[in-house]
């Protein structure tokens, strides 16, 4: 039993954090079809930045604030520089072009910041809770509230506020939702730099968990992706339900099937429910007229 | 009108750096492909430092056989297919004497037969046995085997009274060479191995796994053999599910940076390192001391970094190539490789070398003493090493 809660936490721990970074896909998706890949640079650069400010002699929580401003600014930017310029492309195009920015980003981290391993004090302290013989740590379930939080907000926000229909209908019709009245470059740019907000509150939360390095983006990118699929991509519920249970399928394949097999059981798992349930499982089936 | 502006430029640009190119130096190339970023840039890094300062230092002393020293680094940020593109640019357009470098077995291992075919003495900065057994030729190695570090872990295990342990392993070249090197070495030195785990190199919780060590029945210590963030991830872990028995870590992470990252869950583990780590504690009749404690206060000083056991690989490789060029009085390639051949007690960072035409590492275990950590700081365990 005590193996078994383990295997829970350990699969809580990992799902909060894929959970935190697939949540970051959401706004854009919604605003114009795009999926923004360079959203794990968003949250490396969230940590590297909390990290060298207090490196610098910042006090962690002020440094924290302005790490997140500055990746706003750089979702702002990205989306100025790189998304507006192209704003005739398709979706497709799109995509790659935030391929393109999250290896731009990469890059500049590496230069700006330097090659080594980062860490983030716990929140909380580093005392596990124990429960039931097995433990957790104080920084898991802070990762996991952080992301229930971030949901709640994010659904309030789409669901709720003028200003999320405005996105809805942004990227149901763009021209019709130009006609109504609604400048759509604001929107998109305003979901561009609350992506970036998003995903960089999600680096200073897992940071203290799975340490930084100019190119951890990469995989928690490729990993939220995976979660955002599985859970519908243009949900937030879906992303952090996606999230927890790929983290959960990787915990206990590494406990009762095989450690080196983990990553394969958990995308099997993924494949077949996708065989399912194509548009995930919080998605909304697209439904086109002809 | 603006476009062909544009391209002027560009060409323009290109002409100048093209032009800037200047004629090809005088000086003697020495050649290195490090990992100095990427996930073994901990290593990588501390070397390509030391590399640097110390080739500047002999330039400034007047050069070796009246000639100056040129290094030209490369950095393959760990991957192995980029090394061996490296390798070639090194050995075609560079036309080096020698190489200093390959930071990991897996960078390595895809460079030697580039060497090998060239014919260019290269001398390694990485762990595995397989890189000198079998011996080749042309390549050498600096740091002490897996196999050696496995052999130091067991001898200090069966000390202590702990027979059977537990491994887990990274499933990176390093961790994995390790992992088959004790596998190996293990029925020799009265040691079982009762259960072996894996984690991946870019893993971010390895409790599972260690649950299962922890569940199973007559463990009395653990090994974890890899290098870069698992490692310290694996620590953290560790004392999160309050696992009782002794830690031991590999020689890959011989350095400060996994002291901190690791926190307070490293005190009271134990890895086995060069003397270097420890360079100001070891008694004063210990031959290793000047040579340790003299280039720990060069590599602080100048980067004010603490010292590494990887940058000592990398001071010992160069002075081993320099020794051996003043030796050959050239720098003919196939006189350079006789004579790191030839080395006989060499007092280096890691150890004191004594190489020959079937041992192309030179070290023997008394090069590696256990260290145990103590609130952040490295100290020697009695009665281990020379």
């Amino acid at each position: 039993m005590a193996e078994f809660l383990q295997f829970l936490f350990s699969g809580l721990t990992v799902g909060a954090i894929y959970a935190l970074v697939a949540i970051g896909f959401t706004l854009i998706y919604n605003a114009s079809d795009v999926v923004n890949f360079a959203q794990g640079e968003f949250v490396m650069l969230g940590g590297m930045t909390t990290v060298f400010l207090g490196y610098a002699g910042v006090p962690l929580p002020f440094a924290a604030v302005a790490a997140v401003a500055v990746a706003t600014a750089v979702g702002l930017a990205l989306y100025r520089f790189a998304i507006e310029t192209a704003r005739e492309a398709n979706a497709v195009t799109l995509i790659i072009i935030t391929i393109g920015a999250s290896i731009f980003l990469r890059g500049a981290a590496e230069i700006v910041f330097d090659k080594r391993f980062h860490s983030l004090p716990q929140l909380f302290g580093s005392d596990p809770i124990r429960i039931g013989g097995a433990t957790i740590l104080p920084q898991s379930v802070v990762v996991l509230a952080g992301a229930l939080i971030i949901m709640v907000s994010l659904w309030a926000f789409i669901d709720r506020t003028l200003f999320g229909r405005a996105v809805i209908a942004t990227s149901a019709n763009r021209v019709a939702a130009r006609l109504v009245g609604i400048d759509t470059r604001i929107i998109v740019g305003a979901c561009f730099a609350l992506s970036a907000a998003i995903g960089a509150i999600a680096g200073v939360l897992i940071t203290p968990i799975t340490l930084t390095s100019y190119n951890a983006g990469t995989l928690l990118a490729l990993k939220g992706f995976a979660a955002v699929m599985l859970g519908g991509i243009g949900s937030a519920v879906g992303a952090v339900v996606g999230g927890i249970l790929l983290g959960l399928f990787e915990a206990f394949a590494a406990g009762y099937v095989s450690a080196s097999y983990k990553d394969a059981v958990a995308f099997l798992v993924i494949l077949v429910v996708l065989f399912a349930m194509p548009q995930g499982l919080f998605g909304k089936a697209t439904i086109e007229r002809v | 009108m603006l476009g062909n502006l544009k391209i002027a430029a560009v060409l323009g640009a290109g002409l100048a750096t093209a032009l800037a190119a200047g004629p090809a130096s005088a000086q003697v190339k020495i050649g290195a492909v490090l990992s100095a970023s990427g996930p073994a840039s901990f290593l990588g890094d501390p070397e390509k430092k030391t590399l640097d300062i110390y080739v500047e230092d002999i330039n400034a002393k007047g050069g070796i056989n009246g000639q100056k020293l040129q290094l030209v680094v490369y950095d393959d940020g760990g991957d192995a297919n980029a090394a061996r593109t490296f390798a070639t640019r090194l050995v075609e357009e560079d036309k080096v004497v020698a190489i200093v470098g390959g930071t990991t077995t897996g960078t390595t291992m895809a460079m030697i037969p580039v060497f090998e075919d060239a014919q260019v003495p290269f001398i390694s900065l990485a762990g595995a046995i397989e890189i000198i057994q079998p011996v080749r030729k042309w390549v050498f190695k600096t740091p002490h085997t897996d196999r050696m570090a496995c052999e130091k872990i067991f001898a200090d295990l069966k000390a202590r009274k702990l027979t059977t342990v537990a491994l887990i392993s990274g499933t990176d070249a390093f961790g994995k060479s390790m992992r088959d090197q004790c596998i190996d070495v293990a029925p020799k030195a009265g040691i079982t191995i009762a259960t072996v785990e894996n984690y991946g190199p870019g893993d971010s919780d390895m409790t599972p796994q260690l649950t299962k060590i922890k569940a199973a029945a007559g463990i009395q210590a653990v090994v974890n053999t890899g290098f870069g963030q698992g490692p310290a991830i694996v620590t953290r872990n560790y004392r999160q599910l309050d696992i009782p028995y002794p830690l031991y870590q590999s020689h890959g992470v011989a350095s400060k940076q996994f002291v901190d990252l690791a926190g307070p869950a490293a005190n009271g583990v134990r890895l086995p390192a060069a003397a270097l780590l420890v360079a100001e504690k070891l008694p004063d009749n210990d031959r290793q001391k000047p040579i340790a404690v003299a280039y720990k206060k060069t590599f602080e000083a100048k980067t004010g970094q603490p010292v590494s056991t990887f940058g000592g690989h990398a001071y010992d490789g160069l002075m081993i190539l320099t020794e051996a060029a003043k030796r050959a009085g050239s720098f003919d390639r196939a006189k350079v490789r006789d004579e790191i051949e030839r080395t006989k007690d060499y007092i280096g960072a890691d150890g004191i070398y004594n190489m020959s035409p079937t041992d192309h590492l030179g070290l023997d275990l008394s090069a590696f003493r256990m260290l145990e950590i103590k609130n952040g700081d490295w100290t020697l365990v009695p009665d281990s090493g020379s």
